[in-house]
């Protein structure tokens, strides 16, 4: 661990505090934050970053997060001073640079998609997700549909499917798949009916397969009267080469931050566009960016669109996110976007057979990888006692993220890999030869692997011990 | 080909291993019928004229000097805090799943939520929300989980109505009443609500969307004495200033939430922004997000994880306190980094700076003949000028004197025609307030 923030006190008389403002609506109590010097705020916090692993440092091969190279002009156009010191509540004429930005994404979002709109604003993908689940509730409200309060959702969809079906009031019902990873159609068809919404698909599955079905699917589901919601974390998969939209999906959200580059950032902000076909263009959420008759830009309100499902945040969304997505698609126009789920997939396909050779399991030996793949490692569990989560700490030690591990759950010991298209060959060569180190190392020194991680800041820690002491916020 | 680096050779080895030809075959489990034909994107541009094109289009954003608030503020943000938060390494890492190779992003989360519940007196802080008016949501729905049985929620006329908007939105979902608290139209100060119904809380601005100071104190005992929960919304560099939300009333606020941008994040136009939040220890597991902890390792050194990840939707699916994942993690850490820069110290003297610089601007401008005040009460950085014209249009016509001059309330559907919210911050100098008098005096007598 590195030295702590609140070392590098120095202690200065407090601030004498304004005296118009009267004393029962004034800080009672000192405020007791740190004081270091600049330098010693610097050093703390470079010497912080170095303990990170992430994609500018390290190969991050973490399944379903798409980590590809997040591009440096994105993040110096983004804070180019125009764009940055612009207050959201400046007057449209004034901003019209911006939403001229705003309003090509939305288009090229939705060419990209095969869908009729956009709005930009959700924050990130769970929230988009509570957006285009909130827009099919509306739909059917405005068909005076009330029945239908039932979401389908794979049991081996992200967590916040379920997380945001329930959070707009549906109840949801999960859908196994089968052992070739597609969808159990007899089961679909069994829970079909006036009291279902829709059903949630992510398209590559999170099993990393290709969903062959999917046009049968979306007949059922609209022969049914329920829409179809595409949860585009898995975009990176088909960019440029399957739309949602012709694939019969009624509304999606896009994860900028994994498709189009835009970074993590340790945690977010991300931006989780959603995206529809003309029947649920009325219920968008606010605001999006429209185009007058003589091409100037406005943000587009509840007045001209009143059946919207509202607004999630106060001001346009995560813009800054937004810009960096712009910059992205700009840069790689038409023919790149293309490009990105051929090597994505090419990537892909390319570690999961070199893997095989070295010895490792595909959860799914038949299918085509799609731009991810699932190993599952029971067969080294039942020989050695290693477990997934073992071999991802021991890749750390090798400079390696680890892999997404236990997701999907319904894959025993399973690691969740996802090159990107932006790792070459010789950083996919260099995992393959750890990777076979390191299940040579399960079968001759398993302790290795279950001691594992040896050369970072620190080992495994006591997750039990942290719950139970909680100790969330350093003490005065 | 932008950012892929397969060269020929490459690419025809690993198609080769992977025992097909062509790229396309790749996707030999796709029916052909779906496989897309026509897409209208515009042609690729190199960096440089990627470059060139968009800063045209920032440039064509008009520089303005800032007196606009009402949830987003203009602040100096130090120079290193960008400069570090930019580092690849926070940048352009994941959340921290795996904590061994994410020590720096957890330490900094543990910092902030230091941070966060010191300037709040409350004992936890999650690792952020998207932003404040969602944060808020989340608030309302957490108190909702506390309460149990609750249907409903006191929300403030005077709140800023992007944020009631946004509750509309979340909370409409679960078919939760938002009951209005009207405010005194001559104080501009909330009126004691009549009765809680069957509310699960109160929400109690500190400063709201006029600008002017709640009594939080009487606010915070009435809701406590009808059994609600309350919950404080609060500007974080105001709290340098103003008390903390733990201090209000005779049991203190139960939860804290609010908007994080005043803390070293730049406008960019309404966002990347955060939401804070923060409470009593005894409702951590009805908290939503991402909190870290201190723990140790197996050897007994200390290091950072998350926890309570049974709350979270990754673990707990449909029965998650929220659907929230991603959160606003860069935002934090430039946050984080401003809060340790500027010091304890530094937030107070630049919170102090904000409120004198307001004053001076309020009293600067009801010189100005015709322009008046139509609240009297003590406030932090925001004040509202009643002005002899339509505020729409003199907002506008400022524009010409490269002044962005407040928020007119008739934009919100508050006040009278002639309110103009106006704010200060430490930015602007005292040569910046003379010229916002003389261009106002000016568009006053021409319009």
């Amino acid at each position: 661990m590195s030295a702590s923030i609140f070392d590098h006190d120095h202690h200065f008389p407090g601030v004498e505090l304004p005296s118009d403002i009267p004393a029962e609506l004034l800080r009672k109590t000192p405020l007791n934050l740190p004081n270091p010097a600049e330098l010693e705020v610097l050093r703390h916090y470079t010497r912080l970053s170095q303990q990170n692993f992430s994609i500018d440092t390290q190969f991050y091969p973490l399944g379903s997060c798409t980590m590809k190279y997040n591009p440096r002009i994105a993040h110096t156009m983004a804070s180019l001073p125009g764009f940055a010191r612009l207050h959201p509540d400046t007057p449209a004429p004034a901003m019209q640079g911006l939403l001229q930005v705003l309003w090509e994404l939305q288009e090229w979002l939705a060419a990209a998609t095969g869908m009729a709109a956009v709005s930009l604003t959700p924050a990130a993908g769970a929230q988009g997700e509570l957006a285009g689940v909130a827009m099919i509730r509306a739909y059917h409200a405005a068909r005076g549909d009330h029945g239908r309060r039932k979401m389908l959702i794979p049991t081996a969809a992200h967590g916040t499917n379920p997380a945001s079906a329930q959070m707009a009031g549906f109840a949801v019902v999960e859908i196994p798949n089968l052992a070739d990873g597609d969808l159990d159609m007899a089961f679909l068809d069994q829970h079909l009916g006036p009291d279902v919404a829709g059903i949630m698909l992510t398209n590559p599955s999170t099993l990393g397969v290709f969903e062959r079905r999917i046009a049968d699917i979306a007949a059922r589901v609209h022969g049914a009267g329920g829409l179809l919601y595409y949860d585009g974390a898995n975009l990176n998969a088909i960019l440029g080469r399957v739309q949602p939209g012709q694939m019969g999906f009624d509304v999606m959200h896009l994860n900028l931050h994994k498709t189009f580059a835009t970074p993590h950032g340790g945690g977010g902000p991300g931006a989780g566009a959603v995206a529809v076909q003309e029947r649920l263009r009325p219920f968008l959420p606010l605001p999006t960016v429209g185009r007058e008759g003589g091409g100037a830009l406005r943000w587009v309100t509840e007045q001209e669109l009143p059946r919207s499902i509202g607004r999630f945040s106060a001001h346009g969304g995560n813009i800054g996110v937004l810009l960096r997505a712009h910059a992205y698609l700009r840069r790689l126009g038409r023919v790149g976007v293309s490009r990105v789920s051929a090597y994505a997939a090419l990537n892909a396909n390319y570690l999961l057979k070199e893997l095989q050779r070295v010895g490792y399991q595909a959860a799914f030996p038949e299918r085509r990888a799609s731009h991810e793949f699932i190993l599952s490692v029971s067969d080294l569990q039942k020989a050695t006692g290693i477990r997934a989560l073992d071999v991802a700490k021991r890749l750390l030690d090798f400079g390696i993220h680890a892999p997404t591990i236990y997701f999907p759950q319904l894959v025993p010991e399973c690691l969740l890999i996802e090159p990107t298209e932006t790792e070459s060959k010789a950083t996919l060569d260099r995992f393959v030869a750890v990777m076979a180190q390191i299940r040579q190392e399960a079968l001759e020194q398993p302790e290795l692997l279950r001691e594992a991680p040896h050369h970072l800041p620190v080992g495994r820690l006591d997750e039990a011990l942290a719950a139970r002491r909680l100790d969330v916020a350093a003490a005065q | 080909m932008p950012y892929i680096p397969h060269d020929g050779l490459e690419t025809a080895a690993m198609l080769a291993a992977v025992g097909v030809e062509r790229l396309d075959q790749l996707f030999d489990e796709i029916p052909p019928t779906l496989l897309v034909h026509d897409m209208v994107l515009p042609e690729g541009l190199s960096e440089m004229a990627l470059h060139r094109e968009l800063e045209g289009r920032a440039m064509s954003n008009a520089p303005l000097r800032c007196f606009a608030g009402g949830g987003a503020y203009a602040h100096h943000i130090p120079a290193i805090v960008w400069e570090i938060a930019g580092r690849g390494e926070f940048y352009s890492a994941y959340t921290p799943y795996q904590p061994e190779a994410s020590q720096g992003t957890l330490q900094v989360v543990y910092e902030y939520q230091s941070f966060i519940t010191r300037l709040t007196g409350l004992e936890v802080s999650n690792a952020s929300l998207y932003d404040g008016a969602s944060g808020l949501a989340e608030a309302c729905l957490m108190a909702l989980r506390i309460q149990g049985g609750d249907k409903s929620i006191l929300v403030p006329e005077n709140l800023l109505p992007g944020w009631r908007r946004v509750l509309d939105s979340v909370l409409g979902l679960q078919n939760i009443r938002l009951v209005s608290v009207p405010y005194d139209r001559a104080t501009g100060t909330l009126i004691l609500p009549a009765e809680a119904g069957d509310a699960a809380a109160l929400i109690i601005p500190q400063s709201s969307a006029l600008g002017l100071l709640e009594p939080v104190d009487a606010l915070t005992d009435w809701a406590h004495g009808h059994d609600l929960l309350a919950i404080a919304v609060v500007n974080p560099l105001a709290l340098a200033l103003l008390k903390a939300p733990g201090d209000w009333g005779t049991q203190g606020a139960d939860i804290a939430v609010g908007e994080g941008q005043p803390l070293g994040i730049p406008l960019t136009g309404g966002g990347p922004y955060f939401g804070f939040l923060a409470c009593r220890k005894a409702h951590v597991r009805q908290l939503p997000g991402r909190l870290v902890a201190k723990t140790v390792d197996g050897q007994g050194r200390e290091g950072f994880c998350l926890t309570l990840q049974a709350r979270e939707q990754h673990i707990r699916r449909g029965k998650a306190t929220s659907n929230i994942c991603t959160n606003q993690g860069l935002m934090v850490t430039a946050a984080t980094i401003h809060m340790a820069t500027l010091g304890g110290r530094g937030l107070q003297q630049t919170a102090v700076l904000c409120h004198e610089r307001a004053a001076l601007l309020r009293e600067l401008l009801t010189a100005v003949p015709g322009v008046s005040l139509p609240y009297g009460g003590p406030f932090f950085h925001e004040f509202v000028l009643r002005l002899p014209q339509a505020a729409v249009a003199v907002r506008d016509a400022l524009l010409g004197h490269g002044l962005l001059a407040g928020l007119p309330l008739a934009d919100w559907g508050m006040g009278e025609a002639g309110d103009l919210l106006v704010c200060t911050t430490e930015l602007l100098e005292e040569a910046d307030l003379l010229a916002y008098r003389d261009a106002l005096t000016s568009v006053l007598e021409t319009l």
